[in-house]
């Protein structure tokens, strides 16, 4: 067996794997952030909450009506779209012509109440969640035992990556909406219904954190709090990418994912700051981030 | 599952109920022993305790019934700050006449408790508490420490998994003080049963989800066990990766601090095989189940008790027992009222006959667990085939360790 910086070669590049796999959490939770503020300016600290509720729609859905996860997959983003299409009409809407730190703070005091509610309705401990029979199982890569789900996970995030950019730089609806940002007047004065159209991207970008909530529903813990363990780490991704960078998010993602699995089996201990410490990197040297725009 | 939806409610609404039944006696002019249950009402670590520890010991003082006295329950939620607690056990013991506080979930908060009922000269018992300095460096004449602590879990855990041939260990290990006491117990006691420790990924603790490549870099190093050094949510994702990975196929997982609510957040298809150590089950025996069937209307979801939940059943129906015993104005005396229930053997439903050490640690025996398979289970909460009990006294950390109250 082969080994590099005394790490076995199949060791690593197992991590490797696992970072990449990682990386499409990270990715898929921090698209939806990129929209949500690189249109609407609106940080959105509510983001893990809906995580979550993606998550427990999931388990509602299995456990109140039968129905079992891949049809959670496409009804659980469009209920906590739905819901998210509430929040905005009714509370977040208020907010757009204020400074950015109230939005930060409504959506912070948001994300409390709905972890609390759910805490007080369903405890701490989570609930269970299987892998779907479909996905069960794992393939020998030779260097490892990839399980399925997680291929499938990688597969699928890179799927609605590509779509989600697609749309927004490559259609027109992406066209109008990024018009509306820049001068949403002017795009009125045209006959788009702007306010109409920023509710449905805010709602957009929380059905694709309730999409990575389901994906994230069999190995994970379901719990209230779920949401909040990769908020952190999500919001430096976002800040590292450049904020409102799609195309920055998702390949930032995927790179950072990729450096804390490394930094897994060289120095455990460090694995939760490695993240941060590049934040600051990054910070000092392109304040804009990665892939933004400098002001 | 069944649905746990208007239980929970039934739970506060009779407990409102019930304190205002209290309340309403305690005007009378019989006298009255004030019970605090401080704990974690709203966070990380309420199904462990919280409003179950509640039910457990409404159901003590049902149960203990009526004498020449009256019994009000105070219940309180800490936050796991031990500030908060702090305040709260002064102000239950200065203004509200508190006689006895018990739950303490949460080591830093029980310890800080433990020293204002030392100060007040009042009884805390604490049932839900992991750290073994309450009977160590900072035990007190005030304090018992019932239902289990790190050393009991970690040792139980590791001793009868060595013993059954798992020799090989690697441990994954929350990084603060609670992992590395849990991960340092079990390789000591590992290597002194003639079992070896491979290598050991301490991972940085809040803040991890993916715990895959630890679980991949213990199966890469040749070991036959992966020790578990983590509690909650933590648990539940490696267990819920490790059986992703098929680990649980090949490799023996044993949790050194899992509790049984973990075990239902996952289900048994994930945690089948899991070895895990407890000193209470429900369905342990005759007088487990009896006790179960009475408190489970009243818990939440109607769930059977944790060890924890027992413990302040059993903590509170012992305190209660004593002070009939005692009088009540000599039991206002805390410490002479600890050192009663010291002297006098114990003796209920959920941990049988059993009695209290000079450091006021219980001596009840430690179970180790198998989590049975969803074939074996033969209903809900049917979890656990027991493999082997760890007698009282060497389940408990050795008497000494720097109390004061034990004479060398």
């Amino acid at each position: 067996m082969f080994t590099i910086f005394g790490i076995p070669g199949p060791l690593l590049f197992g991590q490797l794997l696992l970072g990449l796999i990682n990386g499409a959490f990270y990715a898929m939770l921090s698209l939806g952030l990129a929209v949500i503020f690189g249109l609407l300016n609106i940080i959105n600290f509510a983001h893990g909450a809906l995580f979550m509720m993606g998550a427990f729609v999931a388990w509602m859905l299995l456990n109140y009506a039968g129905i079992g996860y891949w049809w959670a997959l496409l009804l659980a983003p469009l209920i906590v779209g739905a819901f998210g299409l509430v929040l905005e009409r009714t509370l977040i809407s208020r907010l757009y012509k204020l400074d950015h730190l109230y939005g930060l703070l409504l959506t912070f005091g948001l994300a409390l109440v709905i972890e609390g509610l759910f805490r007080n309705e369903y405890g701490s401990s989570g609930m269970p969640y299987q892998i779907p029979s479909a996905l069960q199982g794992a393939t020998n890569l030779g260097f490892m035992f990839l399980p399925n789900y997680r291929g499938w996970v990688v597969v699928a995030a890179l799927v609605v990556c590509l779509a989600t950019w697609l749309l927004i730089e490559k259609t027109k609806l992406g066209a109008m909406l990024r018009a509306a940002t820049e001068n949403a007047p002017l795009v009125q004065a045209f006959g788009v219904n702007v306010p109409r159209m920023v509710t449905l991207t805010y709602a957009g970008g929380v059905a694709l954190a309730a999409l990575a909530g389901v994906l994230a529903a069999p190995i994970y813990s379901v719990n209230p709090n779920m949401g909040s363990s990769f908020i952190n780490t999500v919001f430096a991704v976002v800040v590292i990418g450049g904020m409102g960078s799609i195309i920055g998010s998702v390949l930032t993602g995927f790179g950072l994912g990729v450096i804390e699995g490394l930094t897994k089996v060289f120095y455990p201990e460090a694995s939760a700051t490695v993240v941060f410490v590049v934040m600051a990197i990054v910070l000092l040297t392109r304040p804009a981030g990665l892939f933004g725009k400098a002001a | 599952m069944s649905n746990m939806k208007p239980s929970r409610r039934q739970v506060l609404g009779g407990a409102l109920l019930a304190t205002g039944l209290a309340g309403r006696a305690a005007r009378g002019a019989r006298p009255v022993v004030r019970i605090g249950v401080l704990g974690d009402q709203s966070g990380p670590y309420r199904e462990i305790a919280g409003p179950g520890a509640v039910a457990c010991v409404r159901q003590a003082v049902a149960e203990f019934g009526s004498r020449d006295f009256d019994i009000e329950i105070l219940v309180a939620d800490h936050q796991n700050k031990p500030d908060v607690g702090v305040g709260i056990a002064r102000q239950w013991f200065d203004r509200d006449g508190v006689d006895m506080v018990t739950d303490l979930t949460n080591s830093a908060v029980a310890l800080a408790v433990a020293q204002v009922a030392h100060a007040k000269n009042k009884v805390a018992v604490a049932a839900a508490t992991g750290t073994t300095e309450i009977t160590g460096r900072q035990c007190s004449a005030n304090a018992l420490h019932w239902s289990y602590d790190v050393y009991m879990l970690a040792r139980s855990t590791a001793l009868q998994v060595v013993k059954s041939g798992g020799r090989n260990w690697y441990f994954v290990a929350a990084d603060y003080v609670f992992g590395r006491q849990l991960q340092g117990e079990s390789a000591a006691t590992v290597a002194a049963n003639g079992g070896k420790v491979l290598g050991t990924s301490f991972y940085p603790f809040p803040g991890t989800t993916e715990f895959s490549s630890f679980l991949l870099a213990a199966q890469s190093s040749g070991a036959d066990v992966i020790g578990l050094a983590n509690a909650g949510a933590d648990l539940v994702n490696s267990l819920k990766q490790a059986h992703e990975f098929g680990l649980s196929r090949r490799m023996h997982l044993a949790s050194l601090s899992g509790f049984i609510c973990d075990v239902n957040a996952v289900g048994l298809e994930v945690a089948q095989g899991l070895n895990l150590t407890a000193s209470f089950y429900w369905d342990l025996n005759e007088r487990t189940r009896a006790m179960t069937t009475r408190v489970r209307p009243t818990m939440p979801n109607h769930a059977p008790p944790t060890m924890a939940q027992a413990g302040t059943y059993s903590g509170t129906l012992h305190y209660l027992k004593t002070v009939a015993a005692m009088g009540l104005p000599a039991a206002r005396d805390g410490a002479a009222t600890v050192e009663r229930m010291k002297a006098t053997p114990c003796d209920d439903d959920a941990f049988g006959s059993f009695r209290l050490r000079a450091d006021g640690r219980v001596l009840v025996p430690a179970y180790l667990f198998r989590v049975k398979s969803p074939a074996e289970s033969q209903g809900p909460w049917d979890y656990y085939t027991k493999l082997a009990t760890t007698p009282a006294d060497e389940a408990a950390p050795p008497l000494g360790r720097g109390c004061v109250l034990v004479k060398e």
